[in-house]
Parts: C-alpha cells; sequence; structure tokens
C-alpha cells in the first residue's frame, strides 16, 4: 500500500514519468515478464559484447572459425567449451555471433514491418472507402502467398544471404501489422474524442498522430514484440533450408544446417552427437521464449481492461 | 450583428444502406428528413426526442461533423442575403438556381471548405455526452482544453498555458488539474474539461449533446448551472440535445420535438408544458416520472415501439401509434405551421381539435 | 387528481433481510469497501426501491442478496436472510454460507432478477424460445415432463389400436417417464438435505459443523440428472423422444410472452435477441424472470437505456405484474421520478451506507437525511423555477472512504462527530429510519 509520502513525491513528477513507472511496475510484479526480460538483456549483452567474448578471427566478424577440415562434428572440450559443428566451425563463436545476427534480423524485419503497418494500416482505418478496399485487398492478396515460392523466387532475384532473408520476412510479414493497426483504428475512429478534435479545426494528420496513432497502438506494439521470436525462427528456417547466408556464416539457421546430417546419430547410438542438436536448440528456444515473455507480458500490461488506473 | 445566429434549411442526412452482391444502395436511413430550424443570439434551444429520431445526428450535421445529405445551414449570415440565396434556390428558372447555388457556397457551412471552414470552427464548438470518450486518454489535461487553441493556431506557445489556466478557472477547476491525465478525474471532473475546451476559442455558439445524461443526479446540477451560468457571462448560443425533458424546462427558452427525424412541435419552454399541441409531445410529457408521490396525472402510455427511419411510416410519422390518427394522417405528411403568433409551430392535421 | 392511497401497514411477513452486510472487492489498487454495514429488510407484497447515486451500493446490495457478487467481491460479513415460504416463515433461510447448487435452485425460480442493458442480458446466439425455455428446463422439469406424459396419453387414446404411431408415443412416454424419475429423486434428495441443513441451522456446535459440512458436500455434488433415459438425452437421433416435452415448454413460453403483451408471440418466440427493439427485449428479460412465478422480482434499472415512452410501458407492465403474478418487487434506480411512482417503500444509499429508510409519501414529504435534502432539491421538477440547488463535492472513492459519516465531507450540516463515528441507524419515526447525527435517537438500534 502506498502511504502518504509516496503520493505527493509521485505528483511532483512528470506526469509522463509517472506513467512510466506506472506500467514499470506492473511489468515487474509478474514473474515470468521478469524472466522474459531477463532473457533478453543477457542475450541483448551477449550480442554487445560479441567482440569481447569471442574475438573475430577473420575480417568479417561473421565467419565462424573452423580447426580443420573433418567432417564429423566433435564434443566439448577445452579448446573447443560447446564443441564444433561439421567441419569443424566452432560452435560457441558461432552462438555468440550467431546472437548478433539475430538481433539484426529481427529488428530490421520488425521495424520495417511497423514502418509499412504503421502508413499503410493508417491510410486505410483513418479514410475508409476506396483506400481501405484498395490496400486490404493488397493485404489479402500477400497474405495468400506461399512462404517457400516466394523465399525461393527472393532468392533467385536478390541472392543467397542474410539480405535475402530479411527481404523475405518483410514482404511476408507486412499484411498482419496493417491488418491489426486497422482494426484498432477503426474503434478509435470511432470515438467521441476524434469528432472533438475535427470540431477544433484539426486537420487530418493532426488527428492521425497526434490522437490516432498513440491509442491505437497498442495491439501492434504487442505483436511485434511477439513477432520477434517467430521471426528468428523463420529465418532459421530458411537458413536451415539453404536459402540464408552461405556456408559458414555465424547464424542460428546456418549452425542448425551445418549439424542436419547428424541429428540422428550413428547406427548404434543415436545420441552420439547430441550436442550438436541440443545445444543450438536450446539457445534460440531460450531466446524465442524471452520475447514470447516478454511479449505476453506487454500485452497483459497494455490490454485496455487491465488498464485500471 | 443579427439576431439570427443560425439558420437551417431543408436539412437532410441519409445514410446508405448497401446489400446485395455488389453492395448498391437499397435504401436510406433517413435520420435526419428536411428540418428547418433557427436559433437566436444568446438564447438555449433544446432539442428533444428519443432514440432514432435524429437529434444527435442533426446537431452533428448543423456542425459539419457529418456532411448534409442536402439542405443549407447558414451560420452568422446577413438574413437578406439568406433570403435571397433561398429564393434564388426555389425559383423555376434554373439559371436563377445555378446562380443560387454558386453563392451559396460561400455562405452555406455544408459546402464550404478550407479557410473559411476553419475560420466557422473558431466560432462553433461542441461538448459531447460521454466524457470518459470524448478527451483523449492519451493527453494531458493542458494539451485537451489547448487543442483548438494550438489547431487553429491562434495564440502563440507561450500564451497558450496562461490562456488555460484561465480556462481552468472559469470551469472551477485549478492548476492542479493541469498537468494530469483524463483517467485521473470523476465523471463531472471531467465534462468540465470538456467544456473548458469547448470555451477555449471564445466561440458563440455551443452544441451540447447530452452533456448530463452520463453523470450522477447531483453532479448534474452542479453542471447545469454551471452551464447556465457561462450562456450569461459569454452570451453563449446552445443547443441542447437532450431526452430528459426536466432537463431541458431548466435550461432551455424554445424546445424543439423531433420525431423520426422531423420537428413535430416547436415554440417557447412554458408554452409547451403548459399546452402541449402535438399528440407525440403529450405522450412525451405525460411519461416523465414525477419525484412527486402525490401527483397522479394521466399517463398517456403508447402503444408499439419507436420505429426504424430506415421506413419511416407515410403520411404522418407518428399516424401508427397516435390515437387521434385519422385517415388523412395516414396519407398526408402534415407541414409544420404556425399555432399562434409566440413562435409556436406544431406539424400536426388535427391539432386544433385535440 | 385524487391522492393516493396510503400504503397498508407492514403486517405482511418480510420476505427478505440483510443484516449489517459487509461486502468488499479485493482489486489490484486496494480494497474497495463496497457496503458498510447495509441492513435491508423487504416485505412480502411491497415495492421496495433502492435509491442512489453510481458507486452507493445498491447493485452491489442486490448482487449480495442473490450471491452473485463476482470476484474480486466478497461478501465478508453479515446475514441474509431469506423467508420464502410458509415452512421458514418464522425463521428464514440464512444464504450466505449456502452452497452454490442451493441458489442456483433458487435463483430464478424464488427470487428473479432484471438488468439494466436488455441487450446485454440476453444471449445472441440463442433464440428468445431457447432462453426462455432455459428456465422452465432448469426449474419446472417434472411439472413439463408430467404434462407431456398426459398429453401422450391423450394422443394415444385417441389413436386407432393398430396404429404404429402408438408405439412411438409409447417409447416416447417411458423414455419420459424414466427421465423423470431421476428428476424426482433428485428433488427428493435435494429436499431432503435442505431440510436438515435448515433444522441445524441454529446450532453452531462442532458435530453440527461438520454435519452441516457434509451435507453442504453432498448438496454440491447432487445434480439433477435424467435418470434410465440419460444416455438417450444424449445421442442425436434417439434425442427425438423429446419432442413432446418441447412442444410443451413451447406452448409455454407462447403463453407467458402474450401474457406480457408482447404481440404476436409465435413469431418472436422464433426470433434472436438482436432482431428486437430494446423495449421487447426487456420484456424477453422479464419473461425469462417470471417463468417460474418467482416471488421476489428484483429489478436493477430496468428502464435506465429505454426511451421515456418505452420506459412507461415497461413501469406499467411491472405494476400489472405486481398485481397479478408476484409478491415482491426490488426496484433499484438512481432516477426519484419512478421511485415516486412506483415504489411503496424506498431507502437511500450513499457510498455503501445506508441513510435512510422510509414509506415513499414520508421520505418526499420529510425527508431527514441531508443527502436525502439534498439529492430531493438537486433533481429539476415540473415547476422549477430558481436555480437548481446542488450538492458540493463528488462521490467518495470507496478504496479510501471518509472516516465517520462516509458523507460528511459534501454534508452542509457537518458536526465535529460526523468526521469520527459512523451514525447508528435509528427509527425516527414508525417506519422512517435514518443515520445520521443530527438524530440520535433513543438508542435504539437497527432493525
Amino acid at each position: 500500500m502506498e502511504t502518504k509520502t509516496d503520493q505527493s513525491h509521485l505528483k511532483a513528477m512528470h506526469p509522463r514519468l509517472r506513467e512510466l513507472l506506472f506500467t514499470l511496475r506492473r511489468f515487474m510484479k509478474n514473474p515470468l515478464s521478469v524472466i522474459g526480460l531477463s532473457l533478453v538483456v543477457i542475450f541483448g549483452l551477449i550480442a554487445l559484447l560479441a567482440p569481447v567474448l569471442q574475438p573475430p578471427k577473420y575480417a568479417d566478424p561473421y565467419k565462424i572459425p573452423h580447426t580443420g577440415f573433418r567432417a564429423q562434428p566433435s564434443p566439448p572440450s577445452a579448446e573447443h567449451p560447446l564443441g564444433t559443428m561439421q567441419q569443424q566451425y566452432d560452435m560457441l563463436y558461432g552462438l555468440v555471433w550467431g546472437t548478433r545476427s539475430a538481433f539484426r534480423i529481427g529488428v530490421a524485419v520488425v521495424a520495417a514491418n511497423l514502418l509499412i503497418g504503421i502508413v499503410l494500416g493508417l491510410l486505410a482505418g483513418y479514410f475508409g472507402g476506396a483506400l481501405d478496399e484498395i490496400i486490404m485487398r493488397i493485404t489479402d492478396i500477400f497474405f495468400a502467398m506461399p512462404f517457400l515460392v516466394v523465399a525461393m523466387a527472393l532468392v533467385v532475384a536478390v541472392g543467397r544471404g542474410l539480405k535475402a532473408v530479411v527481404i523475405v520476412l518483410i514482404i511476408l510479414g507486412w499484411p498482419s501489422y496493417t491488418r491489426v493497426l486497422r482494426s484498432d483504428i477503426l474503434v478509435t475512429r470511432g470515438k467521441d474524442f476524434i469528432l472533438a478534435a475535427r470540431a477544433s479545426g484539426a486537420s487530418h494528420l493532426r488527428i492521425m498522430f497526434t490522437h490516432i496513432l498513440p491509442n491505437a497502438l497498442y495491439s501492434v506494439l504487442i505483436l511485434a514484440s511477439l513477432n520477434i521470436g517467430t521471426t528468428i525462427l523463420t529465418a532459421a528456417a530458411l537458413s536451415f533450408l539453404g536459402l540464408g547466408s552461405e556456408t559458414g556464416t555465424a547464424d542460428w539457421g546456418q549452425i542448425i544446417s551445418l549439424c542436419r546430417g547428424w541429428i540422428l546419430g550413428t547406427a548404434g547410438n543415436p545420441f552420439a552427437y547430441w550436442y550438436v542438436v541440443f545445444i543450438p536448440g536450446f539457445v534460440i528456444s531460450l531466446f524465442v521464449l524471452g520475447w514470447n515473455l516478454m511479449g505476453d507480458a506487454v500485452r497483459d500490461v497494455f490490454d485496455p481492461r487491465m488498464r485500471r488506473r | 450583428m443579427s439576431r439570427t445566429l443560425v439558420d437551417v434549411r431543408s436539412l437532410k442526412k441519409y445514410y446508405p444502406v448497401t446489400g446485395g452482391v455488389f453492395r448498391r444502395r437499397i435504401a436510406d436511413v433517413r435520420a435526419v428528413d428536411g428540418v428547418d430550424l433557427s436559433l437566436d443570439r444568446g438564447e438555449c434551444l433544446g432539442l428533444v426526442g428519443e432514440s432514432g429520431c435524429g437529434k444527435t445526428t442533426l446537431g452533428k450535421t448543423i456542425l459539419r461533423l457529418h456532411t448534409a445529405t442536402d439542405g443549407r445551414i447558414y451560420f452568422g449570415q446577413d438574413p437578406a442575403q439568406v433570403e435571397s440565396v433561398e429564393a434564388m434556390l426555389r425559383s423555376t428558372d434554373p439559371a436563377e438556381r445555378t446562380r443560387g447555388r454558386t453563392l451559396s457556397r460561400t455562405m452555406d457551412l455544408n459546402r464550404m471548405k478550407g479557410r473559411a471552414l476553419l475560420a466557422l470552427r473558431q466560432k462553433i464548438q461542441v461538448v459531447f455526452q460521454d466524457p470518459t470518450n470524448s478527451l483523449d486518454p492519451r493527453m494531458l489535461v493542458k494539451n485537451i482544453v489547448a487543442e483548438p487553441l494550438t489547431a487553429q493556431k491562434l495564440v502563440s506557445a507561450r500564451e497558450v498555458e496562461s490562456r488555460v489556466l484561465e480556462l481552468l478557472g472559469i470551469v472551477g477547476l485549478t492548476s492542479d488539474h493541469l498537468m494530469r491525465y483524463p483517467h485521473e478525474f470523476s465523471g463531472g471532473q471531467r465534462q468540465r474539461i470538456a467544456i473548458a475546451r469547448a470555451l477555449a476559442t471564445s466561440p458563440e455558439f455551443i452544441l451540447m449533446d447530452e452533456p448530463t445524461s452520463a453523470l450522477d443526479v447531483s453532479v448534474q446540477a452542479q453542471i447545469l448551472n454551471l452551464l447556465k451560468k457561462l450562456q450569461a457571462e459569454f452570451h453563449l448560443t446552445y443547443l441542447f440535445v437532450t431526452h430528459h425533458l426536466l432537463v431541458v424546462k431548466y435550461i432551455s427558452n424554445r424546445i424543439a420535438v423531433m420525431y423520426l427525424g422531423k420537428i413535430v412541435e416547436l415554440g417557447p419552454t412554458a408554452d409547451i408544458f403548459a399546452r402541449p399541441l402535438h399528440p407525440y409531445t403529450r405522450a412525451l410529457l405525460s411519461a416523465i416520472p414525477v419525484p412527486d408521490p402525490d401527483t397522479k396525472r394521466e399517463k398517456i402510455i403508447l402503444s408499439g415501439d419507436v420505429p426504424n427511419p430506415i421506413n419511416p411510416p407515410a403520411g404522418c410519422r407518428f399516424h401508427p401509434r397516435c390515437r387521434h390518427a385519422r385517415e388523412i394522417c395516414r396519407t398526408m405528411e402534415p407541414p409544420l405551421e404556425k399555432a399562434d403568433s409566440g413562435g409556436r409551430t406544431v406539424a400536426c392535421h388535427r391539432w386544433r381539435e385535440i | 387528481m385524487e391522492p393516493l392511497v396510503e400504503p397498508k401497514p407492514t403486517t405482511a411477513g418480510t420476505l427478505a433481510a440483510t443484516q449489517d452486510l459487509f461486502t468488499n472487492f479485493y482489486t489490484f489498487e486496494g480494497v474497495v469497501r463496497a457496503l458498510n454495514g447495509v441492513s435491508v429488510v423487504i416485505r412480502h407484497g411491497e415495492t421496495y426501491g433502492l435509491v442512489g447515486e453510481s458507486g452507493c451500493g445498491k447493485s452491489v446490495t442486490v448482487r449480495s442478496l442473490m450471491r452473485i457478487v463476482q470476484a474480486p467481491g466478497r461478501i465478508d460479513s453479515g446475514k441474509i436472510l431469506l423467508f420464502l415460504n410458509e415452512a421458514n416463515r418464522t425463521r428464514g433461510i440464512e444464504i450466505v454460507d449456502r452452497t452454490e447448487a442451493y441458489m442456483e435452485s433458487i435463483r430464478g425460480c424464488d427470487i428473479s432478477m432484471i438488468f439494466q442493458e436488455p441487450g446485454a442480458a440476453l444471449n445472441p446466439v440463442m433464440s428468445v424460445l431457447d432462453q426462455v425455455g432455459e428456465s422452465y428446463r432448469f426449474h419446472r422439469m417434472q411439472q413439463m415432463i408430467d404434462e407431456t406424459l398426459a398429453r401422450l396419453q391423450e394422443s394415444r387414446s385417441a389413436m386407432r389400436p393398430a396404429d404404429p404411431r402408438r408405439a412411438l408415443r409409447r417409447l416416447q412416454a417411458a423414455l419420459l417417464r424414466a427421465e423423470r424419475a431421476g428428476y424426482a429423486r433428485y428433488a427428493a434428495r435435494v429436499a431432503r438435505i435442505d431440510n436438515e441443513l435448515y433444522q441445524l441451522e441454529d446450532r453452531q456446535d462442532e458435530k453440527a459443523r461438520d454435519r452441516k459440512r457434509s451435507l453442504n458436500h453432498a448438496r454440491d455434488r447432487t445434480w439433477p440428472h435424467g435418470g434410465g433415459a440419460s444416455v438417450a438425452r444424449r445421442v442425436p437421433i434417439l434425442r427425438r423422444y423429446r419432442r413432446p416435452l418441447d412442444a410443451i415448454i413451447r406452448g409455454h413460453v407462447v403463453e407467458l410472452l402474450r401474457s406480457l403483451g408482447i404481440p404476436n408471440p409465435e413469431n418472436v418466440v422464433q426470433r434472436y435477441p438482436h432482431e428486437l427493439s430494446g423495449g421487447m427485449q426487456q420484456r424477453i428479460v422479464i419473461a425469462m424472470a417470471l417463468a417460474c412465478h418467482p416471488t421476489l422480482l428484483v429489478a436493477d434499472e430496468p428502464t435506465s437505456n429505454l426511451d421515456v415512452t418505452i420506459q412507461a410501458q415497461i413501469v406499467e407492465l411491472i405494476k400489472e405484474l405486481k398485481r397479478t403474478s408476484i409478491s415482491s418487487v426490488l426496484f433499484i434506480t438512481h432516477d426519484l421520478g419512478l421511485v415516486a411512482e412506483v415504489c411503496d417503500r424506498v431507502t437511500v444509499m450513499y457510498a455503501g451506507d445506508v441513510s435512510e429508510t422510509a414509506s415513499v409519501r414520508e421520505l418526499f414529504r420529510e425527508p431527514l437525511h441531508p443527502y436525502t435534502v439534498g439529492l430531493l432539491a438537486s433533481v429539476p421538477k415540473a415547476e422549477q423555477q430558481e436555480e437548481l440547488s446542488m450538492i458540493p463535492g463528488a462521490v467518495p472513492n470507496l478504496i479510501r472512504p471518509p472516516q465517520g459519516c462516509r458523507f460528511h465531507p459534501r454534508c452542509p450540516k457537518r458536526m465535529e462527530i460526523c468526521e469520527r463515528e459512523k451514525p447508528a441507524t435509528v427509527e425516527h419515526e414508525p417506519g422512517h429510519w435514518v443515520a445520521c447525527h443530527l438524530y440520535p435517537g433513543n438508542g435504539r438500534s437497527a432493525q
């Protein structure tokens, strides 16, 4: 329970700061969201400190160093703390620098999706009519595109590499953002304060960015935070299929791709190469789990029905 | 400055109902179906009616928050000019009519655009029903109240704060309330914030769309008294839309009763309450619960439900529910005619007999 | 204009009473102390009004009465007594500790409730027939089956012996009888448990408490079930044996709707709620509430969302029903005009406290509590000449309510003691109770 002094101390602050504190406090009350946040922060630190943790061997830091060319992976040892993959690529190096790749992909894709989604969603939701219809039908067309076919076509066009992966994910991701934002905008548009703003003489642009967007952004933000995890998974899947970066790049999907042949182990011992499957899988799962938990927590905090004040 | 501030002629607002495979327009929701109204400076006109009668739509259309399907709205125009334009529009000569239309483009609020419209936005404001919805939950009170000023660029950034403080003082709030969010206030206080916002640009005309319906009874009295005080102090003109007849009796000079998109009776408040002429007005007045257990009036209970504005009945719209309906009521729609010299008008074929 | 007849002196027995009810809501921001010791007494045959503004606790009171307070709300202390029939006329049934199963058998059957928003109270995916029929199916199943069996018997005897449909009828009757036997067994068991619980109510010793606990446990696990027909009841094609039963229920529903003044009821029963207007929807809700002839009808602001002319219709309907089918009505509203028109006795509530209780004439003629005075003065009246008087301030936050009398911050007649002590409810005049330090009374405490 708050004491009287707490209240006055709060009142003295700028109200937006107060809002932020309130939101953060609610966020922190949920143990799962704290776990999620910690995971994300840990991975973030790893990504940030990658040059420190695993100093690059080559000019391009994303090329995984390999000692030797033996095909079979070797188990964790002093020299390779997490073992090696096929052709002796170092697992630890790959995972650490792969975290950086993951963040780069995730942030790039989600940011681009958000941008496209906001622009198109605003146009469709606010103006309605023919513009709305056109944009929604275009969105429908994109929804209908088969994922792999588009991916492969793009790889042919743009060439292999992370750039292709990012473009594919952006192309296939923006429709959901547009749809979600548009529906929130439709709800907000019907509220009286928009009419009041029009009666006050506000221009369309002003209404869109001062009134509608701040109120309609919640669902999209929740979608974005939940999406980072799935984006990484999808990127990994693409790399696994060979459509991503070239062999030996530090990218999680690549790592799993390199370990593809060893999943089943040897004839007598299916777990002979467990470290090659389990370790990267575990790391990716943790990353995605962290983002999912955070996304859930963000949703709980921003859910209008639960925003009791 | 003429006496008449707002002059509405033959206003219609239809909403198309689409259906079928190609979403063609198959019918219209006739929310407002030919309304003539005029408001004098400094008066409060009460607009009453039940759900579906079109009073809210009428108010919002007068404010150009909806664009009317047909009709003209003259705000602050010279009455002589208005009459001449109207005469031109009514004439049988097509050239005259075209001239009328060209002239009305600058005079008719419904057809204005751009800067002229913005200039009028300064003079016309609105207070909505639900203060929870009419204030942006993500904006600080200061920005909410200042919005009309900043949107129309009427004051410089430095003067904004002092003007907002002045407005808050007028409605009974303090500087404490400046940097807070709407959800931190009670319903009555939020409505005061909405009123402060409406007063920001020193308007001449304010549409009050059921401003007290969402408030508690004791708070309602506070807000009504505040509105009355403001009207006297700033010489404002109100269009007070409500369904609560005793509230409208307290605050308005004249009352217009609407039914299914048309005005059925109009006149000074005291007159209408003393001697209602239209059968609907009578039923409405008799249905008001009176907070006095000793009075026993004869209640006129109307049969049937409030009808649908998509397919209004032929002839007089009220005839299916009217006890006094006759053949003429079923076939011919009654015009709004003068009932006496005191500004009373009523739309009923049989008002003299009943 | 004849004056209203003076309401009958209340010698009729009590129907429902709450004593010192405390209901709290344990929310994220704190504990909302919604009811602060509310005592209300409703008698048979009267229309009781509960008046107050938002946050005063009138809805919470009736929901506590029916035990449908939603989490995070909880009835923390106090008693709720029901005196439903002759068997418990002297000592009521205390329902705060009863099981949910018991309450389910009372709700809809002995006490029914109608709500403010009829559109929200009706299930949008069920037709009118299904919804109103639900009351019959849940509470009056045995009676319905009996009527069906009688109808089947009739139609069988009207057929020729060689008619194959006779065999069908006999099969249907047999299955229905099996179902009925199941219900009868359930009813007998429930009656036994409830009776024993009622006998044990006053006793507080260890043995009685244990016995009560095991009885409650058993009560919770007793469900109506269809006896021998329980399998057939669920299998799609075999279910057709229930067709005659459905027809009987349909007949009842149509009759009920007709008696409520709904035109063309055979047509209306097939419709869905969204196809009906607000007034019709509210009538359907009333039909659902009345299907089993309840003793008490609770109306939670039933006309606030309706137009004035429709409101007049519904109010007339409720008055008519009070004359013909139900015993008492508990009418909640914020509209003092409605109170004056409909109710016999009224309680005024403020922020979880009961301010004043009196007969309607007494209250309007001589309001005692300053809040009642202020409320009556701030309502615009037909002959309002001068400015409306206002009550300054606003309804308090119930998480940190004012100390002592909860109205004291806004009271024009505030005294020093009002900030410290909560006033006791005293009977200032016979039948006129008020809780205010201006009327200290002679130590006689609440009903």
